[in-house]
């Protein structure tokens, strides 16, 4: 049936245009907010959902959320369009389109939750559709590795941010993130405040792949272009940066919070940047320039002052328009040319002009070339580092990042056009006009927002940063500010940068170190260690408890049970339970003898067909049992269950060899005594409970509303299917579940025999 | 020769008792069993039974008839796969508890309507939940049991 579905797909890239819709109704319903939001409104839409453990469908828009979520809708309709045509004609579209489709609404969900549970709910549905979108090619061992290691790492991440979410919660006195940042100062001074801080931190950092959690990004490359073009640059990984910025007014501002955040985000920006200049994958020296620039937000983050978190912003929505830009045209030239690397690449300008106009326009945006908003997230950038208390230090730290941008810029925007056409050993077309749209529409919001500065400011800079801040920030933006040292580094980082550009090749790239195959030692070697030793360990586990002998499974059940139950009743006085004397009828002591006579059959019977009938002999005296204390359903159901099993277990017995005693009579001494000892534990807890009232509060409820309020007489029934039917589906859900599971191990045994 | 043809045909049909006695009681046997099962489901609210037990009668009829007539036929008998009664039987059961949803009141919530239809005198949504159960038990057991007898 997979094969089946396996054929390409053959609607149109109409069916990105169509679904793109999808976006552009969130995206225009969003942008109805820009303008109450910047006059300082926010919003606030509850619905309950859990409320007895605090959890409501509660979503937030002020100026941070709605900029994310402006950027997530409004990228997500160009990448839809983008995707239709990358992947048209390809298997499995409408698979990919579902997936993507589920990761911008958990996105979306991300950015506007209010209650920190929920936030948490869409963090790590962010990270399972990611799974899928990064393991798509999931018949190339890389794809499926690559999500796995994505998964584990953001997983792992989550697992911290829910636990820093819970304490958060506790120690704030309500999950509600909008309330909490009226109670920072109440968490700061908590106790619990660096606990809280490092999990959410490391939640955070695992998701915006910072060091040492970044190289998940890199191998996520794997994926569809159109996933890393829409995941790895403008959203997914900006999640992080919007849980830090949104946590800023309750955790930050703290000596802990500047040392940790603008601490890891200034190494993550420095190792980034190094990696992007001895890469030469396209689509990976945009993932390590994205790690930096990911980085360089979490540093401002951390900094925290007014003009850093404005600088954030302001870069944050420009490096969204040119990273996914120049993501989705590193596709386009791997969809037609099917090369990736920089050094094979060349003169495409003569063959696909659009999009040469659009990657060179976006290659100018990433170098931060006036009048792009770039360059004045740049300038600004560069003023808030020299305004900081470690000026120099941050100051030469990001004036390597912006050279390491503008070679990256170079690499994909202008080599693979510019260059000397190498031979490529097929025909080259321009790509559909689907195709470039995206593209060309995000290069040129990058040059509209720079000239319309004062909008883009008032709209969206101040808003976010203010939310972020805690407090009013005004802006003003403007293109020249004069000759200042802020425009000299500009300047020289972009020459710089073009010089290096020049002389990048290999002996650039053998001058300046080791190369990226060189990975023994360094975060992702111990994560492949990690993992390593996890699978030796369940290997080594799974030979002892599962070794495929069906009694060890049991044996280890039963002592497992008895260690558990029966150590707490070593303390009870087990004499008390029998002093009750109790007499037996007739028939109940007759049919205690017919069950022992069973048992015994079952246990000394030296045919496996003989054992079976003492076994339907147990099941069936044990209705009887029932029927006799006017249990008449449960009778029923036993009478019914026993005349299967035993068909069940004659068809099971065909296929197993004749009985023979290949255990020792030792091994058979142990397991008489923990059948005895289980045995002797069932029979306690009976009597255990037969000295409970006879019927509690919870009985009599049953039996009083069984047909008031259920409209049934049955109370047997009515407590399965109306009083407890929540317990009942769950068990009809793991019936099917082992039903499916039989079904599969018997036809894959079936196929290996056809073989 | 012979032999061996006829064990070509017993593997095609599946592992099965070839008796005439047991064929011909089955083909009486089975339709009064399914109207037991009905029944048994049905009343349930009231009297002993309900979706469970309902299902494992049903479930045990159409077993009587494979082990006589062979699983191929059973399958013919049942005209979908066994796994298609698990997956509806699963629906059935959560709509029944989504229906509530619609009128506002709790996930699971019995709504109910009608009086004085004979046996089941209302009709309910845990009424549809038990059919999910006693469709759902059927499509399990048959899994179980076709699955094995077809493992020749």
């Amino acid at each position: 049936m997979a094969i089946k579905s396996m054929k390409p797909d053959r609607t149109t890239p109409l069916f990105g245009w169509l679904l793109s819709l999808i976006a552009w109704g969130f995206f225009f319903w969003l942008a109805r907010f820009i303008r109450p939001v910047a006059s300082g409104k926010t919003f606030l839409f509850s619905f309950s959902w859990a409320p007895s453990i605090g959890v409501d469908l509660s979503f937030y828009i002020d100026g941070l959320s709605l900029i994310f979520a402006l950027l997530i809708s409004g990228i997500g309709g160009l990448i839809f369009i983008y995707a239709g045509s990358y992947l048209s004609g390809k298997p499995l579209r409408g698979r990919f389109f579902l997936f993507l489709i589920a990761f911008m609404l958990s996105m979306l969900g991300l950015v506007m939750a209010d209650n920190l549970i929920l936030l948490f709910g869409f963090w790590e549905l962010t990270s399972i559709t990611s799974f899928f979108l990064i393991g798509f090619d999931h018949e190339k061992e890389e794809s499926r590795s690559s999500a796995m290691q994505a998964l584990i790492v953001t997983g792992a991440g989550g697992l911290c941010l829910l636990a820093g979410a819970i304490l958060l919660a506790m120690v704030g006195g309500t999950p509600s993130l909008s309330e909490l940042m009226t109670r920072g100062e109440m968490v700061r001074s908590h106790g619990l405040y660096l606990p809280i801080l490092i999990l959410i931190l490391i939640g955070a950092a695992t998701k915006s792949a910072q060091f040492p959690f970044h190289f998940w990004l890199p191998n996520a490359m794997a994926a569809p272009t159109p996933v890393s073009a829409y995941l790895h640059s403008a959203t997914m990984v900006k999640a992080g940066v919007y849980l830090a910025a949104r946590v800023n007014p309750i955790l930050g501002t703290t000596p802990q919070w500047e040392y940790l955040v603008t601490g890891m985000g200034f190494v993550t920006m420095i190792i980034a940047a190094y990696l992007v200049l001895i890469s030469s994958d396209l689509k990976r020296i945009l993932a390590y320039s994205t790690v930096a620039a990911l980085g360089l937000f979490m540093m401002l983050i951390g900094m925290g002052t007014a003009v850093a978190l404005k600088a954030m912003i302001l870069y944050l929505m420009a490096h969204a328009f040119y990273k996914a830009a120049l993501f989705m045209i590193a596709g386009i030239i791997y969809h037609e040319t099917g090369i990736r690397d920089a050094q094979g690449l060349g003169g495409l300008w003569r063959i696909m002009p659009i999009t040469g106009i659009a990657a060179l326009l976006a290659l100018l945006s990433k170098s931060g070339i006036p009048p792009f908003v770039t360059f004045i997230g740049k300038e600004m950038v560069f003023e808030a580092t020299l305004d900081s208390a470690l000026s120099l230090l941050l100051t030469a730290g990001v004036f390597f990042v912006s050279v390491s941008f503008v070679v990256a810029a170079f690499l994909v925007g202008f080599g693979p056009f510019f260059k000397k056409m190498p031979d490529y050993g097929k025909k080259i077309h321009e790509v559909s006009f689907s195709f470039w749209i995206g593209p060309m529409v995000l290069s040129v919001l990058g040059i509209f927002w720079g000239i319309f500065n004062d909008r883009t400011g008032r709209w969206f800079v101040s808003p976010a940063a203010s939310a972020i801040f805690g407090d009013e920030v005004n802006v003003h933006l403007a293109l020249w500010h004069g000759v200042d040292i802020k425009l000299l580094l500009s300047g020289a980082a972009i020459l710089l940068g073009i010089l290096l550009y020049a002389l990048w090749g290999r002996p650039f790239r053998r001058m300046i170190g080791w190369g990226e195959d060189r990975r023994w030692f360094g975060p992702e070697w111990g994560y492949g260690m990690l993992l390593d030793f996890i699978r030796m360990l369940s290997r080594w586990g799974g030979r002892i408890l599962q070794n495929g002998l069906l009694h060890y499974y049991i044996l280890f059940v039963i002592i497992g049970a008895i260690g558990i139950i029966g150590l707490p009743l070593l303390e009870l006085n087990i004499k008390s339970l029998f002093l009750k004397g109790q007499s037996g009828t007739f028939y109940e002591i007759g049919l205690v003898i017919i069950l022992l006579a069973g048992i015994l059959q079952v246990v000394f019977s030296g045919s496996r067909i003989i054992s079976i009938v003492g076994l339907g002999v147990v099941g069936y005296g044990m209705a009887l049992l029932f029927l006799l204390f006017s249990a008449p359903d449960l009778a029923m159901t036993q009478f019914a269950i026993e005349t299967l099993s035993v068909i069940l277990l004659v068809l099971v017995i065909l296929h197993i060899p004749r009985l023979t005693h290949h255990s020792s009579r030792l091994s058979r001494r142990v397991d008489a005594f923990f059948a005895l000892s289980i045995g002797a534990l069932i029979t306690i807890l009976v009597l255990m409970t037969a000295g409970l009232p006879e019927m509690g509060s919870v009985g009599s409820y049953f039996a009083e509303n069984s047909y008031i309020k259920a409209h049934g007489r049955n109370v047997v029934n009515v407590i399965l299917v109306d009083f407890r039917s929540f317990d009942t589906l769950g068990e009809i859900t793991v019936l099917s579940v082992a039903a499916m599971g039989v079904y599969s191990l018997l036809r894959l045994r079936q196929e290996e025999k056809k073989r | 020769m012979n032999q061996t043809e006829e064990k070509k045909k017993r593997r095609k049909g599946g592992r099965h008792i070839a008796s005439l006695n047991l064929t011909v009681g089955v083909r009486y046997l089975l339709p009064l069993l399914i109207f037991l099962s009905f029944d048994i489901l049905i009343q349930g609210h009231h009297e002993p039974g309900g979706g469970f037990v309902g299902g494992i009668v049903a479930a045990s009829a159409i077993a009587l008839y494979a082990l006589s007539c062979g699983p191929h036929n059973a399958r013919k008998l049942m005209r979908v796969s066994p796994r298609i009664f698990i997956a509806g039987g699963l629906t059935l059961a959560l709509v029944s508890g989504c229906i509530p949803l619609f009128v506002g009141a709790p996930f699971l919530t019995g709504i109910w309507g009608g009086s004085d239809i004979p046996v089941i005198q209302s009709i309910g949504t845990p009424l549809f939940f038990d059919i999910g159960v006693y469709l759902l038990v059927i499509g399990v057991m048959m899994t179980f049991l076709l699955t094995l007898m077809e493992d020749v």
